[in-house]
């Protein structure tokens, strides 16, 4: 569990990669034991995997919930198998998390207004560039030829009387 | 000249966006709870292990929830604030003792003083949950109709109670 202790030691301590892992985190809590598997349902297990596997982890923000040692990954993973052992659907345990979370949660946020640029940018940027790349290669087609610096012989070439 | 321009411009809009993007804490998750009534809990009190505590005994008044806990050493840099805030009785404020011991919990506000009204007892971090807590400390705002009107992640120093909270509270209580 994340202990938002300020400054440089909370900026180092951002860096380090074993701070996901509970253990390295300063005052790690004692409860940190890993949540029991509900191992006796695996099918249950792979639903509960699959969707964690689509989550953010909010504590260490790069990896999913599936991967995370973090206690929250422990604590969401448990409530996940909880709701899905209560018969709700995928769907119902989405929305579940980005009603807490955010869309921030989702590795694949949904298209919408304050999403757009996230994902019609990298397009945008690609068509921008293309577009640039016509404009300038037409312009440079309808210049006479005398437009360009001559290609500047070596001296290889210079030497050579018949040229 | 004017052939320089347009990638001058272009590296000017560039580097604002860098600008800006170091500047947003990619730790400071914007909450969807803002402006959405505060998740329905009934906790124990962490003094009273017979009491019960409900999101709707609070209804009519507004009130501040801080989360906390004895392992967290952010939280012992907040606590000066907070006593300090509660002295002054502005709002209860409530606690949320987060995956916490009961005797720890208690021991630590012993030790440091205790601002909270009265601290729910949360061992398993449910309410947290609830309440998209990923991390201690983290503060919210709850007003008279019990809509969540403001998280604040991270230890409050004065500066945030003086330009953020406060002036919300006078807003909320006026």
């Amino acid at each position: 569990m994340p202990d938002r202790t300020p400054g440089l030691f909370r900026l180092l301590a951002a860096i380090a990669f074993g701070l996901c892992l509970g253990t390295v985190w300063p005052g790690s809590p004692a409860w940190a034991t890993e949540a029991p598997s509900a191992a006796a349902n695996p099918e249950l297990e792979a639903r509960m995997m699959a969707l964690a596997a689509e989550l953010r982890c909010l504590v260490c923000q790069n990896q999913t919930i599936a991967d995370s040692h973090a206690g929250l990954a422990e604590d969401l993973r448990q409530q996940i198998r909880e709701m899905l052992a209560k018969g709700m659907t995928d769907g119902q345990v989405m929305d579940y998390m980005t009603e807490r979370y955010g869309d921030f949660v989702l590795y694949r946020p949904p298209f919408k207004a304050t999403t757009a640029l996230l994902w019609v940018g990298p397009a945008l940027l690609m068509v921008g560039a293309l577009g640039t790349l016509a404009v300038v290669l037409r312009r440079r087609q309808r210049m006479a030829a005398d437009a360009f610096d001559p290609d500047t012989p070596d001296d290889d070439a210079a030497d050579d009387p018949t040229r | 000249m004017k052939r320089y321009l347009l990638p001058f411009g272009l590296f000017i809009v560039l580097a604002v966006f860098l600008a800006v993007g170091l500047r947003l804490d990619p730790r400071e998750v914007p909450s969807p709870l803002i402006g959405k009534p505060a998740p329905a809990f009934q906790a124990r009190a962490l003094a009273r292990p017979e009491a019960t505590i409900k999101r709707d005994d609070l209804l009519g008044k507004v009130w501040v929830l801080n989360v906390w806990a004895s392992w967290c050493g952010a939280c012992r840099d907040e606590h000066p604030v907070l006593v300090e805030f509660s002295r002054r009785g502005v709002v209860p404020i409530y606690g949320l003792n987060y995956k916490d011991k009961r005797e720890d919990g208690m021991g630590w506000l012993g030790q440091f003083g205790n601002p909270y009204t009265d601290s729910l007892f949360d061992p398993d971090g449910r309410i947290g949950i609830d309440y998209g807590v990923y991390g201690v400390p983290e503060t919210f705002v709850i007003d008279r109709q019990g809509v969540i009107r403001y998280k604040h992640i991270g230890p409050v120093t004065p500066e945030v109670l003086r330009d953020k909270i406060e002036p919300l509270l006078k807003k909320l209580n006026a």
